[in-house]
């Protein structure tokens, strides 16, 4: 640090001159002589220093603090506090030149309350029985609460359909645009990349038996059934879930939704209808392009990989997908962005009171809603099986 | 004794193309209580960040206790921030911790104490700005505007600063809580010998706690004592004290109207 900038009375200034303290015993009384400066930064010196004085058999105790200078506000209380301990007890003090400002105001400041411990209240936990009832009940509620919001928003969407203004036209385009149009550059680079990935992976597998041109029915089916709609709806949990969580969540803050709900505006319809429309259009639009993308990195890697031309490519995949293959894929789109929708903008709107809760629940929409999507598509999977499609 | 503790020397303030002060000059004198006036959009923050050296200016000099912190190093210049407290307009808690943590936080950061000295402290500033000890473990979203301001406070005192910045203290206070927080810095400035600057927009918090006030008009500063601004002749500062609602208070501070 360069001199000159620095001051004694800075807290966390350099360690010269010291706090320190002297004492002069005749008999049973004692004169304490208080020098340097008593400030925060001291404490640890002020408190060994008053620790090592010897009170024994002193019942008359004369405080000097004149040449402690500055005396600051920790400085006061450490004294305060030492003048309150054991040590003390039982002594008369008196003050050379009166009783020192700082300590004269923590005094007052602490007059009127005895200093007992203030226990954390989260310190204190119930037993084990009341913890596990709490969070059951919280469990609870909370599914409740998820409930009323998705029958709100049906409910909302029920009313908005009888007219186009509700519907907020405008708004659904401004999302599909952030949600769906913004996206594309990723969605399709993920695409390729998971079409390089299955080709490698089932051409080293499948040339062991001779089985390379089955390379083509895995990418095909692969991308168009499966992996282009779930990492599509992965890269858009990634992107809007969030977006919507921390975009609602802000205006919660901002107290910007009580003031839609004060103007006799429904936040549901103006808030979350447009975002989840609009991403419902998006999704499957960006598993179009992700399915393209997909097929065109297989026929690419095929040509590399295998040697393979692309006219025997697109043979061989038009016989390996069924009509529904495609189909099967962009169906699970929409269900997949209603549920990245709703846990998103839930979300959002649970953030309350804090910048910590806005972190906590932006995290918890990307999370529950990649769960939510997986799950479904787990589902799907089963549906499908059973149904024979 | 009176001492120039804070210094401004030409300040000019520029966004773009707009110039929000420009040559401007202050000084704070030791222990006084300091206002700074003004009308919206003048600049007032800015000034603040400017002096607090959040914002390097243009051109001119900030001079703390003599040394211009627009050229010092960040070394300095944050040791230099460690010496004076800010309470910021909305409070500007740290909304993850509690009060206790907000007010330590900066003892710890700046200073190494005991456990037990870093909790009786914590307890000593929040009673000293009149919080009760149960505002201890609360987090700032459970607080009301007022314990807001005054943990703000707390936490501004946390290092003992003789020198405090304070924008808009009452702001969005009721009328009987925004008086009990002018007592408070009242009693605070006297016992505890401080140097206070606010930026306010309150006559009450004026005429209550300030000696002297600085009304930015122009792009620069008009300051004088209390007693004689009131009767300068600049037209915004002849309107902002001789308005409606500032006619109560100059028959009693035994001011003639003098324009």
């Amino acid at each position: 640090m360069q001199t000159g900038y620095t001051d004694t009375s800075e807290p966390g200034a350099g360690a010269n001159p010291p706090a320190s303290l002297q004492l002069q015993r005749s008999g049973a009384t004692a004169t304490l002589l208080l020098q340097g400066p008593w400030v925060a930064a001291r404490a640890q010196q002020i408190r060994d220093a008053l620790a090592a004085a010897d009170l024994a058999g002193v019942t008359h105790l004369t405080l000097d603090a004149h040449a402690a200078q500055p005396l600051d506000l920790a400085g006061g209380w450490l004294l305060h506090h030492y003048l309150q301990s054991p040590a003390c007890a039982g002594l008369t003090v008196d003050f050379v030149a009166g009783v020192p400002d700082s300590l004269r105001v923590v005094r007052q400041t602490l007059a009127d309350s005895t200093p007992h411990d203030v226990a954390d209240p989260a310190s204190h936990e119930p037993n084990p029985v009341a913890i596990i009832g709490r969070r059951v009940w919280l469990r609870m509620q909370a599914l409740r609460e998820g409930l009323a919001f998705v029958g709100r928003v049906v409910v909302t969407l029920a009313r908005a359909c009888r007219s186009l203004r509700r519907l907020r036209l405008t708004s659904i385009v401004r999302h599909v645009w952030d949600t769906g149009i913004t996206a594309v550059p990723i969605v399709s680079l993920i695409a390729f990349l998971i079409s390089v990935i299955i080709a490698y992976l089932s051409a080293s597998q499948l040339r062991a038996f001779g089985a390379d041109i089955f390379v083509v029915d895995l990418i095909t089916v692969g991308v168009l059934r499966e992996l282009g709609v779930l990492l599509t709806a992965i890269i858009v949990a990634g992107r809007s879930g969030s977006a919507f969580a921390a975009e609602i969540g802000a205006m919660k803050l901002n107290e910007e939704v009580d003031a839609l709900d004060a103007a006799g505006v429904d936040a549901t319809e103006t808030l979350i209808l447009p975002r989840i429309i609009g991403l419902t259009i998006a999704l499957p639009l960006l598993t179009v392009i992700a399915d393209m993308v997909g097929l065109a990195g297989g026929a690419l890697l095929c040509h590399e990989l295998l040697d393979m031309p692309l006219q025997q490519f697109i043979n061989r995949a038009a016989g390996a997908i069924a009509p529904t293959t495609f189909w099967v894929g962009i169906w699970k789109a929409p269900v997949f962005a209603i549920l990245i929708g709703l846990s998103g903008c839930y979300r959002g709107l649970q953030v309350r009171g804090s910048s910590r809760d806005l972190g906590r629940l932006t995290t918890s929409a990307v999370v529950q809603s990649i769960f939510l999507v997986l799950l479904a598509d787990a589902l799907f999977a089963i549906l499908f099986m059973e149904i024979d499609v | 004794m009176a001492r120039n503790l804070i210094e401004l020397q030409g300040i000019t303030n520029r966004f773009g193309t707009q110039t929000v002060h420009e040559g401007l000059d202050m000084q704070v004198q030791e222990g006084e209580v300091f206002g700074i006036v003004g009308g919206s959009g003048s600049g007032k923050s800015v000034l603040l960040r400017t002096i607090l050296g959040l914002r390097r200016p243009q051109a001119g000099r900030v001079l703390l206790e003599g040394q211009d912190i627009t050229q010092m190093p960040p070394e300095p210049l944050r040791a230099a921030k460690a010496r004076y407290g800010v309470t910021f307009q909305h409070g500007a808690l740290f909304s993850s911790l509690t009060v206790r943590e907000n007010i330590q936080l900066p003892m710890i950061e700046h200073l190494s104490l005991p456990p037990d000295v870093l909790e009786g402290l914590a307890l000593l500033k929040l009673r000293l700005v009149g919080l009760p000890e149960s505002a201890l473990h609360k987090y700032p979203s459970q607080l009301s505007g007022g314990m807001v301001k005054r943990a703000a406070l707390a936490r501004a005192l946390a290092l003992d600063p003789k020198l405090l910045f304070l924008d808009e203290p009452t702001s969005g206070l009721d009328p009987i809580s925004a008086a009990a927080f002018d007592e408070l810095i009242a009693y605070l400035q006297h016992e505890l010998s401080l140097t206070v600057v606010m930026i306010t927009h309150d006559l009450d918090s004026i005429f209550r706690t300030c000696n002297r006030v600085g009304v930015i008009v122009d792009r620069g500063m008009v300051s004088a004592d209390l007693q004689h601004i009131v009767d300068h002749l600049h037209p915004w500062i002849h309107s902002y004290f001789h308005g409606v609602r500032a006619s109560r208070y100059l028959p009693a501070t035994g001011v003639s109207h003098g324009a």
